[in-house]
């Protein structure tokens, strides 16, 4: 591909992205930033999993307290909501690195045990009597969602708080998948993917370890806080209910799904955790997760390497 | 005087008619009505550790195709859609989004669970579209000051709890009362009744527990409650837990009354299951016909009833209550369609469900009926006591509730 | 005194439970060093078919032996059928295919069987042979058997050359293939086995919490903590993991931290006990060559 037709292509998506919302009707823009946030969420994960070879299965609760740092800032101490997102990044960054620490020690199943265990206990967390004042225990946290700044009509579409949360969410998903993809592509990147791969071996050669690992889980952490923090501006309600184990699992099907180690891939991970259900309810009324489960086996057949690795392939062939 | 104006009356309407046939719509519709057709939307836990509660919704598509089977209502067909939301709120808010925006769905009704409700609380109130019936016995369903298009069905968990309460107060004022309650809104709501209706004597509950849906038993739970030295137990709990919990204070050899609340109060669902020795004298509140309850055996109503379960719910399970209270809640929701005539549009659909006046249902008890106005959006609130005699709820007692 | 030891034994009997779904784990593990998420679901599978059985009537044992037959088929073809293509992918792949699993098994369990809760029958006595004011004969029962499964694992890889053969190629299939070991077929075996384990687990759970889709959905954590708590490759660790977690989780719930939190505290110790000792509490280190 040459250059100048990268940059039209660039250009051409550039402008398809600023267009969507107004094409769309107002949940139908909804679902798409249901789809960034898992996006990042998912990315945030594929950063620990993916390139840094430590499976979490409990992803779920970086996202819940991400969520309820946002909410509980809007709610009790009116903060806007717009400063409480990266608020809910650096709690949720402090918690993944002190997460880290005792995984430093559990490799394989055992960490898989422990992040599980994580994602159980959440809702049982979140509902404890005694933060019950800030939390709202069972019965959630109800929001707003931020106004629009200006009026602004396109295509016949106004503005709506929908529309103007999926340019918010957009510009953050851009910075965080540039900002993964510089860091991941260089000296950080590399130390991250030996450790995954020869750890005795990197650890040799001078990477250290603690601070690595660690650092990753932060940063892992931090991402999908991120996402939770806008998932909860998204729905505008939060309750534990929101954040069953089922998420954390759902969160590492869309990194396989798209790709373990690929940035791009989340996007394609997130589409499917995010309408796969939905198409399997019209599938089949009576049965529908059994439909998810037969496309989840379909797709672990024919693209073990998840969608990216798919594309990859395709790729090779045709420069073949 | 009188002549002209009744000739100016004469004109007046007359002129409103030619008004009216030209072209300001002959019926008032919202979206989602027709004169062929009237869209429901629906949200239930048909998967997920909820599922057990998507019999409601599966017993209301049975009674619409039933009511469509018979020519609808007015003339028209009931299409019910019934989306699956997993109990999770923010699936919930998508599919209720859905339903509204793109299907376009003249109102919402029974959607299920406090927390799915609540995320889309708000939503159907800035929409104005009515969130009828819904499925849970929560207390904050009936506000029509803050939010006047949502109602709830069911008497909520908060009067079970009074009621509870009162019979205690009157039976066994000395009793030491130990509760064990599923820890979300629902066992909160009967918790917060039983309080309030103990009043001073609060300190009757000298013990109270809580689970989770994940915990295997609550065999830890039932030990702990009976060192507590209570001779009053009230099961706040799911169906599987409460059979659970039966079963283990027989095993305990521990003898308290026993209270459960509607919610695990089927013979053939619970009591069975718990072992029917060990639930004797077992004391509920209902307000309903139980279907595995043999004194409604020979019921004309209940007869109807087996009667569309074996026809519309082939291989399901006819002990499960859950399927009756949906069927029930659909009897009321398709009394409110017939009221609404051809007026359909959704602040009249709101105007029949808040003018239900008087309405008995033949599966509800007898003392039992289903009222409402502008400012009462508690449809039902009656109930009445009733103790286990080995076979059959035997009611005892007065109608509480108005 | 007297409450304190019932918190106890309720913990022993609930201990056995876990360590029941430990087993099951701890022999796939040992077949096929994956750790199978979709074991609860399949278990629960099991204990309907078992359900049905005796429903229409067949003997409580007939029924019994026929679902450990029909589990160990089962248990086996799905490793044939549903496993063998992604032998070779990255391991969480496998975890896809897993979670696949558990998502099917458990949707077709409530499509066939409905929601409402069965009520399971044991083949025990009620009252209990041995301390009968602290134990049911249900769990003394279950208990018993949950050992006669644990010594029969124990022997088998221990004692028998066909454990050993499963044992190396799960090691090394490398190897095991050069010595004429048919890994493929040892992994499908280890399936079966751990199916049919999971299988009386399931019949021996139902009777006291009551047989629905989601029974095994909390249970299959604890087994999993059971067996990690014990070394995954060891069946005695499971089963003391188990009684640990078990009798742990009471205590704390109705002593220390109250119900509500109980299963976050137990699993918070483990996650302790799992730093301090990595490998288990009776696991031996892996050591890896660079």
């Amino acid at each position: 591909m040459s250059a100048t037709s990268k940059k039209i292509i660039f250009i051409l998506s550039a402008i398809a992205l600023l267009l969507l919302p107004f094409l769309l009707e107002d949940f139908r823009v909804f679902q798409v930033n249901l789809v960034l946030i898992y996006a990042i969420a998912i990315l945030g994960l594929n950063i620990l999993t993916g390139y840094g070879g430590q499976i979490s299965l409990g992803h779920g609760a970086f996202y819940a307290v991400g969520a309820y740092t946002s909410a509980i800032l809007i709610s009790q101490l009116g903060m806007s909501s717009y400063l409480t997102i990266p608020i809910a990044g650096v709690v949720c960054l402090v918690m993944g690195v002190l997460m880290g620490f005792p995984a430093l020690r559990l490799a394989g199943h055992y960490l898989a045990l422990a992040t599980f265990a994580l994602a159980i206990a959440t809702p049982q967390l979140l509902k404890y009597k005694a933060i019950e004042h800030w939390t709202g225990g069972v019965q959630g946290i109800v929001l707003e969602k931020p106004t629009p700044p200006f009026k602004l009509v396109l295509f016949g579409n106004d503005l709506s708080e929908d529309r103007w949360l999926y340019f918010v969410i957009l510009a953050i998903a851009l910075s965080l998948f540039w900002m993964a993809h510089n860091l991941l592509s260089g000296r950080v990147g590399r130390a991250i993917m030996a450790i995954r791969d020869q750890p005795t071996a990197a650890a040799a050669l001078g990477v250290n370890l603690t601070i690595v690992k660690t650092a990753t889980f932060g940063l892992s952490a931090a991402y999908t806080g991120v996402a939770g923090a806008l998932s909860a501006l998204a729905v505008a309600y939060i309750a534990p209910d929101s954040f069953p184990a089922f998420l954390s699992i759902s969160l590492l099907v869309g990194v396989v799904v798209g790709g373990l180690g690929s940035i791009s891939g989340a996007i394609f991970g997130a589409l499917f955790i995010q309408f796969v259900p939905n198409v399997a309810d019209e599938i089949s009324k009576s049965a529908p997760w059994a439909v998810y489960g037969a496309m989840l086996l379909a797709l672990a057949y024919a693209a073990p390497n998840g969608v990216m690795g798919i594309l990859k392939t395709i790729r090779k062939r045709k420069q073949v | 005087m009188r002549l002209k104006l009744k000739r100016f009356n004469i004109i007046l309407s007359s002129s409103l008619l030619v008004c009216a046939s030209f072209g300001l719509g002959a019926q008032p519709y919202d979206a989602g009505a027709t004169d062929k057709e009237i869209k429901i939307g629906n949200t239930n836990p048909y998967s997920g550790p909820f599922s057990a509660y998507g019999s409601f919704g599966k017993a209301q598509a049975g009674y619409f195709k039933m009511i469509n089977d018979e020519g609808g209502i007015n003339g028209r067909k009931i299409n019910f859609i019934t989306v699956d939301d997993g109990f999770a709120p923010p699936k919930t808010l998508e599919q209720a989004r859905k339903l509204v925006e793109q299907e376009k769905v003249l109102f919402f009704f029974a959607s299920l669970g406090t927390a799915p409700n609540s995320a889309i609380h708000k939503y159907m109130n800035q929409k104005k579209v009515p969130q009828l019936f819904v499925q849970t016995g929560a207390s904050k369903w009936g506000d029509p000051k803050n939010f006047p298009w949502t109602m709830g069905w069911q008497p909520n968990y908060i009067s079970e709890g009074k009621v509870f309460a009162q019979a205690i107060l009157d039976n066994q004022p000395n009793a030491k009362i130990a509760l064990l309650y599923q820890n979300d809104d629902s066992g909160k709501d009967l918790l917060a009744g039983i309080e309030a209706g103990l009043g001073a004597k609060k300190d009757m509950l000298v013990a109270r527990e809580t689970y989770e849906t994940t915990d295997p038993t609550v065999d830890s739970q039932i030990v702990k409650l009976k060192a507590s030295g209570a001779d009053v137990f009230i099961h706040g709990s799911g169906p599987k837990f409460a059979a659970q919990g039966m079963k283990k204070i027989a095993e305990l050899g521990w003898k308290p009354t026993q209270y459960v609340w509607q919610v695990s109060s089927s013979i053939g669902g619970v009591l069975a299951p718990a072992g029917i020795e060990n639930t004797l004298g077992l004391i509920t509140s209902a307000f309903f016909k139980d279907p595995s309850d043999p004194q409604w055996k020979d019921d004309k109503a209940m007869l109807e009833y087996q009667e569309w379960f074996k026809k519309y719910m082939p291989g399901s399970d006819p002990t499960d209550g859950f399927y009756i209270q949906g069927y029930i809640n659909a009897q009321t929701m398709a009394h409110v369609i017939k009221q609404a005539g051809n007026n359909l549009t959704r602040e009249n659909i709101m105007k029949q469900a808040a003018n239900i006046n008087d309405l008995k249902l033949s599966l509800l008890l007898p003392g039992v009926n289903v009222q409402t106005s502008p400012t009462d959006f508690y449809p039902i609130e009656r109930m009445q006591l009733a103790r286990f005699d080995g076979k059959a709820w035997v009611l005892f007692g007065k109608t509480y509730g108005d | 005194m007297d409450s304190f030891l019932l918190q106890v034994t309720a913990g022993l009997a609930n201990g056995g439970i876990y360590a029941a779904v430990g087993l099951a784990l701890v022999m796939i593990h040992q077949a096929t060093h994956h750790i199978n998420f979709a074991q609860g679901e399949m278990a629960t599978f099991s204990t309907f078919i078992a359900w049905a059985m005796i429903q229409a009537g067949v003997p409580y044992w007939v029924a019994f032996v026929a679902t450990m037959v029909v589990s160990f088929v089962a248990g086996l073809l799905i490793q044939r059928i549903f496993l063998k293509p992604v032998e070779k992918a990255p391991i969480l792949t496998n975890v896809i295919v897993f979670v696949g699993l558990l998502v099917i098994f458990n949707a077709f369990a409530g499509w066939i069987f409905e929601h409402t809760i069965k009520s399971f029958p044991s083949p025990f006595p009620v009252e209990g042979m041995f301390l009968p004011q602290y134990f049911s004969g249900h769990q003394i029962g279950s208990i018993t058997v949950t050992l006669v499964v644990l010594l029969s694992v124990f022997c088998f890889f221990r004692f028998t050359p066909l454990g050993l053969a499963m044992r190396a190629a799960a090691f090394n299939p490398e190897s095991a293939r050069l010595v004429g070991i048919r890994v493929s077929w040892m992994l499908a075996l280890g399936w079966g086995m751990a199916a049919l384990i999971g299988a009386v687990a399931g019949m021996m759970i139902a009777p006291v919490v009551f047989l629905d889709p989601n029974m095994m959905a909390g249970i299959l954590l604890y087994g999993f903590a059971a067996a990690l708590l014990g070394g995954i490759d060891n069946p005695w660790g499971a089963v003391v993991g188990g009684v640990i977690l078990g009798v742990l989780e009471n205590i704390l719930g109705a002593y220390v931290i109250g119900s509500d939190l109980k299963l976050t505290m137990a699993l918070i110790l483990i996650v302790t006990i799992l730093i301090f000792r990595p490998y288990g509490l009776f696991g031996k280190p892996i050591f890896s060559r660079v």
